[in-house]
């Protein structure tokens, strides 16, 4: 068999403790680029890898804002400047009649900030990724549990991490194919 | 539910427009006429309103359903439904990092969601309330609809939820301490629009205004009083039947005072509309509606598109959240374990 470079080394638990034990210890080895699958999300798991920082709630926080701001200069340039009526006598700027919309468009820019957001940060869609290239893998959501360290980690090595891997206790230990 | 009851009930502000085609007017868009809406109405902060509802509840949905995708493309067996599958979950593969980011954006949505209910059913009561029609104009209209709307939500998913949970076997996910959770949020939510009703009935009479007055009696009393008297049957007095435990848990009684509430609901806003329209403060505008074959037709067409809607959902995607069955099993076992 030729050796091209692989992507990485994926083991197969069957039950999330498992996992997250594994991944508990591969952190502690030294092991930073790796990742984790699950058919569920499993608490603990993503700071057992290392994952720290979540920008989501800010990001979510600024497009609020930014539908808040913008809806109620749209509606004060729209009733100031832009086209202004005489509806019962009421100032231009009829600031307390401008809420409703103001509120409905922070919503809807926050929503929208949440899910664009989300797919943003997660790189979604990637329709191609290497790990679906095990054949096992489209277990991972449905009821097996998978670590997968990754070769362009500087602790990588064929050999050595699959061994560790083995010591885990994996129903298996699989190669990803790029 | 909630999407293609907006979708249904999104029909009916375009066609009382009686030029629905130009429905897009209503929205702030640069122009050849050189015209905006004007801001300071209920009827354009409605059009706000229910955008923003429509999309945030299709984003919430389409959120919840990407990990399920990625279980339906899996275990696909057929070319085209795991493409098309596969499509919608674009390439979700159950990463933790992505499932962490996931349970916050769904919380921040949920987190959004519940404040845009309130707002959206407050901006829709507005439509009556800013107006100065007898009977219309109540500030009691706001909280009224609101409770009124999660009153009508909660009888639509027993209604819903009763009969697919019998025809699939969904007992085991939807148990009866959810439907009985479900009724009780209904006698609540019911009490507080009984609470809605005696208010306007007493203003009625404290206030001193002759318009109130004779609105109160005139619905009463009036051309429309067996309309009046039914909506008190449906709405009040059939679901106090909710207040004894043995109704509670029984699934048959339950699906009856649901669709008694659906009826009633739909009862209190004929009322509103119809009997407030017909002695408006002018008598010129006085007059006597009755619907005509083709108004209960598009009404009838309109339940007929809720159910199509209904049926091809339950059809090609999951009724009940796989993902979130999974990890409460998962909770269940290490509870059992632990």
């Amino acid at each position: 068999m030729s050796k091209p470079t692989i992507y990485g080394l994926m083991a197969e638990f069957t039950s999330p403790e498992a996992l997250l034990a594994a991944a508990r210890r591969a952190y502690a080895e030294g092991y930073r680029r790796m990742d984790a699958y699950s058919p569920f999300p499993v608490e603990g798991l993503a700071e057992a890898i290392g994952f720290r920082k979540n920008l989501l709630p800010l990001i979510v926080l600024i497009g609020g804002l930014i539908g808040a701001a913008g809806g109620f200069y749209l509606q004060y340039w729209i009733s100031v400047v832009d086209y202004p009526l005489n509806i019962g006598g009421r100032p231009l700027n009829s600031w307390p009649s401008f809420i409703p919309v103001t509120f409905e468009l922070t919503i809807l820019s926050a929503a929208l900030s949440a899910v664009l957001g989300l797919l943003a940060l997660n790189g979604l869609p990637m329709p191609y990724h290497p790990v679906f290239n095990v054949e096992r893998f489209e277990l991972a959501s449905r009821n097996r549990f998978f670590l997968c360290i990754e070769s362009a980690d500087p602790k990588f090595d064929r050999e050595a991490t699959r061994r560790f891997m083995e010591d885990t206790g994996p129903h298996g230990v699989y190669e990803v194919e790029r | 539910m909630t999407l293609f009851a907006v979708a249904c009930a999104g029909l009916f502000p375009l066609l009382h427009l009686g030029r629905p085609w130009y429905f897009y007017w209503l929205f702030p868009y640069p122009n050849t006429l050189g015209v905006q809406p004007q801001f300071r109405s209920p009827l354009v902060w409605d059009v706000f309103a229910v955008s923003t509802y429509f999309t945030v509840s299709l984003l919430f949905w389409f959120l919840g359903l990407i990990p399920d995708f990625a279980t339906l493309r899996d275990r696909s067996r057929k070319r085209f439904s795991r493409f098309a599958y596969g499509m919608l979950a674009m390439g979700w593969r159950g990463s933790a990092i992505h499932w962490h980011r996931y349970e916050m954006a769904y919380l921040l949505l949920a987190g959004l969601a519940t404040p845009l209910v309130v707002s959206v059913h407050t901006i829709v009561s507005f439509d009556f309330a800013v107006a100065l029609v007898p009977g219309w104009h109540s500030t009691i209209f706001p909280p009224y609809f609101v409770a009124g709307a999660i009153y009508s939500g909660f009888a639509m998913v027993l209604t819903l939820a009763i009969p697919l949970r019998k025809f699939y076997g969904l007992q085991d996910f939807i148990t009866l301490r959810h439907l009985k959770n479900m009724a009780e949020v209904m006698l609540a939510t019911g009490m507080i629009v009984v609470y809605g009703y005696l208010m306007e009935g007493f203003m009625s009479w404290y206030s001193g205004s002759l318009y109130e007055k004779y609105m109160m009696l005139n619905r009463m009393f009036g051309a429309y009083g067996h309309m009046f008297w039914a909506l008190i049957l449906f709405n009040i007095l059939i679901p106090q039947a909710l207040w004894f435990p043995r109704v509670r848990t029984n699934v048959a009684a339950l699906f009856v005072i649901a669709i008694s509430v659906n009826i009633g609901m739909w009862l209190e806003r004929y009322v509103i509309v119809v009997v407030s329209l017909s002695r408006d403060h002018m008598p010129s505008a006085w007059g006597t509606y009755s619907a005509t074959a083709w108004d209960w037709a598009v009404f009838v067409g309109s339940i007929g598109l809720f159910l199509a809607l209904m049926f091809i959902f339950v059809r090609l995607l999951p009724m009940i959240s796989i993902f979130e069955m999974r990890g409460l099993l998962q909770e269940e076992r290490m509870k059992d374990e632990g």
